[in-house]
């Protein structure tokens, strides 16, 4: 009886029921597309922090540049020739340095005290590198100013000498970034986010190995192949494996490991990155806290203070997402509840004297309100289905027109480091020449040095079952509300009341 | 079956006070017919209202086999209405969306029936009426005296000691009236039902055994049809 009356008496009001369900099925609808499209959105998110940052890493570790550190700057251009102070012209220059980039030096030690922090599943030091090799042959050069030139080092520390003539087009400088890897635990650091294309990649018997990884890109450009011998820091390497990251991230060219890496750039027992993994990925904060203390003077970021960094479309349509979407589900979802409930209310007062009889032949209070009720659920029903629906066409909708979205982590300029960012080379060697002496300015940036690395993803707008099940509970919750307001209406009548208003 | 004592119904009205009944004494025998007559709104439907436990007196009681209706609870009340009484109205009142079967059955879902003894009871009420042949249709396909019938089925088919008709015949023509009345007269003596009838008809009050007459919340018993 409960359902064929149900059923017979939202055919009755058929109109007014879809009415009702097409405006709870506007408002489930939007409330999916705009949970599918901030969810595609944090996906874009975690996507661009993963290629910025990496995989399975929650925290870095990182150390601001101190003034005259960075490592041994001298090019040692060989003054074997000419005055003491400036090599004479003619003469060749072949020199390659291994450098730390923009991040300050952070001791070995630090890795193991952040990897006994309470609640740190594990810690691995990392050290990024640059190889600057010069090439060229000391120009002749006609000195009209004070005496001598000299070789100046010192990061950020280059300036040029004045009155002098630049020589900087007979050098051919080349660079190229190299990763130290901690090999113990590869999972972490700068490989984490990339995937081996061919040969093999590192193994705890390379610990002390000349071996290399090759980033795919890098390895095009210089046709290296697996099993070619590459120099670093004038040292040979073989290439095992060929590395691909992904799109969007600013990887190094070669992948060493961390012990040879730190014996080359004469940095042993430093790092200069230190990757951690949480035990709970919901105490990163208080984690990252706990790191602060125990290494001070460090820089700790986790993904959401690099999040906050993340400035462009994508931060845009979190934003949009986040509050105009939600806000707007939200209005439309009351809009609906409320209109639901009043034509519920209204549906009940034309209903008045049918109630009346029902209550009349013995029916109880509680059989008719479930009744009502009922039949605004089934309501709320159809408007799920259709508004589950309406969901998936506005989120397909959404994947299909919204415009790639580009993610700009900026970093380099204020002194933090950002793992995995921008890598700088800012002022390199300084070749000062005093009082007229020759002289150029230094500093051989990478492209991406200090500069904003961009990513772009395309939106995509996955609809989950949880928002699925979250829209049914929606339905029914705006079929309940509906109907406890009718429910209700038609519980307070007096039969006596119901019948004599009609009679 | 019932008793009647200086029953007293008030209603709100405004700013004033309606004295539906002003101290009605009544005793109505077990298998009695009684029909009640009078001006529109001075009391009738009101009293009919507590006699069906539709309504509660302001004071006064009102036993009903023993049981006081001024007493009980509205749970209770609901299970008198459901098992003891049954009712018909002018208007019939047929749920429009229900078949004329489907509306005798509403009465029997109060009582736990299961489907399927609903069904039957209902088949066997719709042919107490002589409507079997329009068991599946609905009311709007009905006229006006097919649903006063369906009416009646559906108050009988729970078996009620009482049945109490506000103006049944009320919207019906003359020739319908008859029928109605008659059919009703006929299940009442069958049945050894007991029946109050309120109506404007004399044509109708005359077939009852006892007629009172409402006036300004009064209830006397003016004449007894032999």
């Amino acid at each position: 009886m409960f359902f064929t009356y149900l059923w017979r008496e939202l055919r009755r009001r058929a109109r007014q029921a879809i009415f009702i369900a097409i405006g709870l099925a506007l408002g489930i609808g939007l409330v999916i597309t705009v949970t599918a499209a901030a969810s595609g959105v944090k996906n874009a998110q975690a996507s661009v922090l993963h290629s910025l940052y990496g995989v399975g890493t929650d925290i870095t570790v990182t150390k601001a540049p101190t003034a005259g550190s960075g490592g041994p700057q001298s090019f040692g251009f060989g003054l074997n020739t000419g005055t003491a102070s400036r090599p004479a012209a003619g003469t060749k220059i072949d020199t390659e340095s291994l450098r730390g980039t923009g991040l300050g030096t952070i001791s070995s030690t630090s890795v193991t005290t952040v990897a006994s922090t309470k609640d740190v599943a594990a810690a691995a030091g990392g050290l990024e590198l640059t190889d600057t090799k010069i090439t060229g042959t000391i120009p002749a050069i006609n000195s009209s100013g004070g005496s001598g030139g000299g070789f100046g080092g010192g990061e950020g520390g280059g300036s040029s000498g004045s009155g002098g003539q630049s020589f900087r087009s007979s050098f051919t400088p080349t660079t190229f970034t190299v990763d130290g890897v901690d090999i113990t635990n590869g999972e972490l650091g700068p490989l984490s986010t990339s995937k081996l294309s061919s040969g093999a990649t590192f193994t705890s018997a390379d610990t002390t190995a000349h071996v290399a990884l090759v980033d795919s890109d890098y390895a095009t450009s210089n046709k290296i192949k697996v099993g070619n011998k590459v120099t670093i820091d004038k040292t040979s390497f073989t290439v095992i494996g060929i590395v691909t990251a992904p799109s969007g991230d600013t990887p190094p060219d070669y992948y060493i490991p961390l012990t040879v890496a730190q014996t080359l750039a004469s940095m042993k027992n430093d790092v200069n990155e230190i990757y951690v993994t949480a035990t709970n990925g919901q105490d990163i904060t208080t984690v990252a806290s706990a790191i602060t203390k125990a290494v001070p003077g460090t820089t700790v970021t986790d993904q959401d203070s690099l999040a906050s960094q993340v400035t462009g479309s994508i931060s845009s349509a979190a934003s949009l997402a986040n509050n105009l979407g939600k806000w707007l589900a939200i209005a439309v979802l009351i809009a609906a509840f409320l209109l639901a409930s009043l034509l519920t209310m209204s549906a009940v007062s034309r209903r008045i004297r049918e109630f009346g009889t029902l209550k009349a032949l013995g029916w109880k209070s509680r059989r008719v309100v479930f009744q009502v009720m009922g039949e605004s659920i089934a309501i709320g029903i159809v408007g799920g289905v259709i508004g589950v629906g309406l969901g998936f066409l506005g989120a397909a909708a959404v994947g299909k027109f919204a415009p790639p979205l580009t993610a700009s982590l900026t970093s380099g300029t204020t002194g933090t480091a950002t793992p995995g960012g921008a890598r700088s080379f800012g002022g390199g060697g300084g070749f000062g020449g005093g009082g007229g002496g020759g002289g150029f300015t230094g500093g051989f940036n990478q492209a991406a040095s200090n500069a904003a690395s961009t990513v772009t993803e395309h939106l995509t707008a996955p609809v989950t079952i949880a928002a699925v099940l979250a829209a049914v509970v929606l339905a029914v919750l705006g079929g309940l509300i509906a109907g406890s307001f009718g429910g209700w209406r038609a519980a307070r009548l007096r039969p006596a009341a119901a019948l004599s208003k009609v009679a | 079956m019932y008793k009647l004592t200086d029953v007293k119904k008030d209603y709100a009205k405004g700013r004033g006070t309606v004295h539906a009944l002003q101290g009605v004494d009544l005793e109505i025998a077990d298998g009695e017919w009684m029909a009640i007559q009078g001006p529109t709104g001075h009391g009738k439907s009101t009293l009919l209202q507590i006699l069906g436990g539709l309504d509660r007196a302001t004071s006064g009681s009102v036993l009903l086999d023993e049981t006081d209706l001024t007493r009980l609870g509205e749970g209770s009340m609901t299970k008198v209405r459901a098992t003891t009484i049954g009712f018909i109205f002018q208007t019939f009142n047929l749920i429009p969306t229900l078949s004329a079967q489907e509306n005798v059955e509403t009465a029997l879902v109060p009582l736990g029936v299961s489907a399927q003894s609903r069904k039957a009871r209902s088949a066997e009420a719709l042919a107490s009426v002589g409507l079997s042949d329009r068991a599946r249709h609905l009311p709007t396909e009905l006229s006006g005296g097919q649903q006063q019938r369906v009416a009646i089925a559906r108050a009988l088919v729970k078996e009620p000691k009482v049945l109490l008709a506000d103006e049944p015949t009320g919207n019906l023509d003359e020739d319908t009236r008859d029928e109605i009345i008659a059919l009703l007269e006929k299940l009442w003596q069958d049945k050894g039902l007991s029946m109050v009838m309120v109506t404007h008809d004399t044509a109708v009050a005359r077939r009852a055994q006892r007629l009172g007459t409402m006036r300004n919340g009064k209830l006397t018993v003016k004449q007894k049809v032999v």
